[in-house]
């Protein structure tokens, strides 16, 4: 729905700006193609890989590490199957309800969609291209330590108000 | 910036790397390779569905809005309203982390501040609008509005101890990199 909704912004503003000067619009064209050519092999990178990754690190796998007891432990390895991993927002919440319902515990699966959010170790190539190495590992080991601290605000939270 | 420069072999160096390691998964596991193309044949569906119009509003942001004036609004100077927008862009986006940064590069030649460009990144990883409310239906209330909550001071966290700590040579500079090659 939201696709949509930016389709339809996006040929709005494209109709406004060839009404208001056709040069122009070309030029944005050709530049928003350049951009996309530019960073296509990153992307097919990114896909690729993530495709190999998912086919490893499945909900079965990630629920037999990250039950409610496995501790510390589980935390990590969830934090860090969440760095590594990529996947839109549709699949990854309802795989995280389905981990809590198999028995991963809040503080794990806090863990794994926080650092699946905010942590992107294969789109590192992207970001490092567009911000240079150190601004791209420094953001990314701050967004990890954050996402541990995020998970443990959200089981003390849920487990407070559950 | 890489960019466009070297061959296109070289180019796509790590896209052929990541498809031949596919190759030796599909010999030693077929079932998980088989997994796998289903993965991608998903990602590059919806890479194709939702990143068009980006790149649109990306080529029309870079040619339509004056780099004074988005200086202006989200450069060193503009303060709070400078970190709403930014959040607000970001938030509003649709779309995976990756495409992301080239709107980032858009922001950075025309003069957003480090900070500002930070938060719209850290916005666009995961305090997505969309995002929220499929996080909202999977797992409740509680959870998605924490997460929302305890996320935007991290954001801005992140955003100042970058800002402080790391200098971005692509940033505030007038001749930065265009935004390919």
């Amino acid at each position: 729905m939201f696709t949509i909704v930016f389709y339809i912004i996006a040929a709005t503003a494209l109709l406004l700006s060839a009404i208001s000067d056709r040069g122009r619009t070309a030029q944005a064209l050709h530049k928003a193609w350049r951009a996309f050519a530019g960073i296509l092999p990153e992307f097919l990178m990114i896909i690729v890989a993530t495709g190999l990754i998912l086919a490893f690190v499945t909900p079965t796998f990630i629920a037999t590490l990250v039950g409610e007891d496995s501790g510390v432990l589980g935390v990590l390895v969830a934090s860090l199957s969440g760095a590594v991993t990529l996947m839109p927002g549709f699949v990854a919440f309802p795989m995280a309800a389905l981990l809590l319902q198999k028995g991963a515990g809040i503080l794990q699966i806090g863990a794994f969609v926080s650092s699946l959010m905010m942590v992107g170790i294969v789109t590192f190539p992207v970001e490092r291209k567009t911000f240079g190495t150190r601004v791209a590992l420094t953001r990314n080991v701050l967004a990890w330590v954050f996402s541990l601290a995020i998970a443990g605000i959200l089981a003390v939270v849920l487990g407070v108000l559950a | 910036m890489s960019g466009v420069s070297g061959g296109p072999l070289r180019r796509f160096a790590g896209a052929i790397g990541a498809v031949l390691l596919l190759g030796i998964v599909a010999i030693v596991a077929p079932h998980r390779a088989g997994e796998a193309v289903s993965t991608i044949g998903f990602s590059l569906t919806e890479m194709l569905l939702v990143i068009p119009p980006i790149f649109v509003l990306l080529g029309l942001m870079d040619v339509w809005v004056p780099r004074e004036q988005l200086m202006r609004h989200m450069g060193d100077k503009s303060r709070v309203r400078g970190a709403v927008l930014a959040f607000t862009m970001g938030s509003v986006a649709a779309g995976p982390l990756y495409a992301a940064f080239p709107v980032a590069t858009v922001l950075m030649r025309k003069g957003a501040s480090t900070f500002n460009v930070m938060v719209f990144v850290g916005a666009w990883s995961t305090t997505k609008i969309p995002m929220f409310l499929f996080e909202f239906a999977a797992l409740g209330g509680t959870f998605a509005i924490t997460r929302l909550l305890a996320n935007i001071p991290a954001i801005l966290l992140i955003a100042v101890v970058l800002t402080r700590l790391t200098p971005l040579p692509a940033i505030d500079r007038p001749d930065a990199p265009p935004v390919t090659n």
